[in-house]
């Protein structure tokens, strides 16, 4: 009896502890990922990608202390943002990507990494980073209506790189010049000055992460006039599946299935 | 005074530490940078929560040597030396819930406590912590702990953590007597576990002991006292804060701080 006893209740225990271990272990789980489901949010200079910056950041707060312009603030519940990360809001204070990237360099973590604003063999340049990119909603922006304005450009710190200004006809004038704003991405760090500089309402360039405001082609289209690029064909071809039978990929549209449709 | 002889101490200690981060941030000063999770003293030396760490780490991503060498420091200072000390003498929750416990005596707010919760639960949620973070990947207790809540909401006024430290509070105050430390707090569990063999120890002096169970009314985690009154040895659980708070209630001098050397279970 008495061993049965036991028996019973170690596998009373065993369920329990599973139980707790099962349900607890997903209630937080998903409490945390639900706490830091935002992945609209932008990060200091030399952030990791957003998954393993989630991982790295110790919430130490090093990089909000280190900010002069009092950019950078810690996420408190609420924000729905994970609880003590750091991140910022261009719109009311932007990044003005100071050379010696304080924030970065406090770091003690490793979350932002100065080696992710390093090219080659240089030294780490502010200029480097890619916090987000600019994107222009074009119907809000009045340099689209006809209006000049210009501020989003004047403002860049990157002006004439990550900013130019496209000139074009204004048609319902037919005698004016419009001079459009347009981002290049190669250039944009994703400071967000311009978005703070925005004359409308609510800003029509605003900064998004570089993964919300990028697409991507593909393998499978190649410009053939540029030689740098052909050379993607090559190495795709490093790493195509072997088991694929190339001669019926290339005469698929002389297969018999499709000829008889 | 002598009823306060480590109690003041304490505080001092707390919140100086607490004036330090907090100065760090709106004055700049340069003594301590950052917060409990990971800081930097004199712009040299880092030092970082073991506990963090280990979950980052168990997130699966190895944080860099500074840190790694940070927390191995803070680590072998309460597991040679401290034990559970972060808890009574740095972390500033303690301040929270000491209230909370002192104003129960006080109010006499029921003894008895409402939901029984086995003080053991605090091990399982350490394991479990680590077990979702490597799940979730992420550091799991780091993201809702009301620690950290705590002192990023006065080390960098974000004030809306504070709501889970008031929740902390009524919780020790209402419903379990010393719910968040001696029960469910995993920071603790964890030093519990590490700092079992510290040399720092309370030492009791069973001839003394007139059996008045004023230390047994102060102490947050009283089942640490077991011996009391019963045999001279130091009060060997991990569980022990180290707070001093039985050594200024006795009238006795039957307890004492004294260093442990050998490793006895």
């Amino acid at each position: 009896m008495r061993s049965m006893a036991t028996r019973r209740k170690v596998i009373q225990r065993m369920f329990e502890g599973a139980v707790f271990l099962g349900g607890g272990g997903l209630i937080w789980g998903s409490s945390i990922k639900a706490n830091s489901k935002s992945d609209y949010v932008l990060r200091p200079p030399g952030a990791l990608k957003e998954k393993d910056f989630l991982k790295a950041c110790i919430k130490c707060g090093q990089c909000v202390e280190a900010c002069p312009y009092d950019t950078l603030k810690l996420a408190q519940p609420g924000d729905g943002i994970a609880n003590g990360t750091p991140y910022f809001e261009p719109r009311t204070i932007p990044c003005y990507l100071c050379t010696d990237m304080p924030c970065t360099d406090s770091c003690p973590s490793g979350a932002l990494d100065l080696k992710l604003l390093t090219k080659e063999a240089e030294k780490p340049n502010i200029n480097n980073t890619k916090m987000g990119l600019a994107v222009i909603h074009q119907e809000s922006c009045v340099a689209y209506w006809g209006i000049q304005c210009e501020a989003c450009y004047r403002a860049c710190p990157l002006i004439d790189k990550a900013i130019t200004l496209k000139y074009e006809e204004n048609t319902v004038t037919g005698k004016h010049a419009k001079l459009l704003p347009v981002v290049h991405s190669n250039f944009c760090t994703g400071c967000g000055v311009c978005e703070q500089v925005c004359i409308v309402e609510k800003a029509a360039i605003f900064v998004l992460p570089i993964d919300k405001s990028t697409g991507e082609v593909g393998d499978h289209y190649i410009k053939s006039w540029d030689k740098s690029d052909e050379d993607r064909i090559k190495e795709n071809i490093k790493s195509a599946d072997d088991e694929k039978d190339i001669e019926s990929a290339i005469d698929y549209l002389n297969d018999d299935d499709l000829i008889e449709d | 005074m002598r009823k306060y002889q480590y109690l003041i101490p304490r505080r001092i200690v707390q919140l100086s530490i607490l004036l330090l981060f907090v100065g760090g941030n709106y004055f700049g000063w340069e003594i301590v940078r950052g917060n409990y999770s990971s800081a930097i003293i004199a712009d040299v030396l880092n030092l970082s929560d073991p506990y963090a760490v280990m979950q980052i780490v168990a997130a699966g991503f190895l944080a860099s040597s500074s840190v790694l060498f940070g927390a191995l420091i803070v680590f072998l200072i309460y597991v040679i030396i401290g034990g559970r000390m972060f808890c009574s003498w740095v972390c500033p929750m303690n301040i929270v819930t000491d209230l909370a416990f002192r104003l129960r005596r006080t109010f006499k707010i029921e003894t008895e406590n409402k939901i029984n919760i086995s003080r053991s639960i605090r091990f399982y949620i350490l394991g479990l912590s680590l077990l979702v973070s490597v799940v979730f990947g992420m550091a799991a207790f780091e993201v809702i702990s009301p620690i950290s809540m705590l002192h990023r909401a006065i080390v960098f006024g974000s004030g809306s953590g504070l709501a889970i430290v008031a929740l902390v509070f009524l919780v020790d105050l209402f419903i379990l007597k010393a719910g968040w430390c001696g029960h469910i707090c995993p920071l603790g569990a964890f030093y519990s576990v590490f700092g079992k063999q510290a040399i720092i120890k309370v030492k009791h002096n069973h001839n003394n002991c007139t059996n008045c169970m004023a230390c047994f009314d102060v102490c947050i985690e009283e089942q640490v006292l077991s011996i009391v009154g019963k045999e001279s040895d130091f009060i060997r659980s991990g569980a022990c804060t180290n707070c001093g708070r039985c050594i200024e209630v006795c009238d006795d001098n039957a307890l004492k701080y004294a260093l442990k050397f050998d490793l006895k279970k």
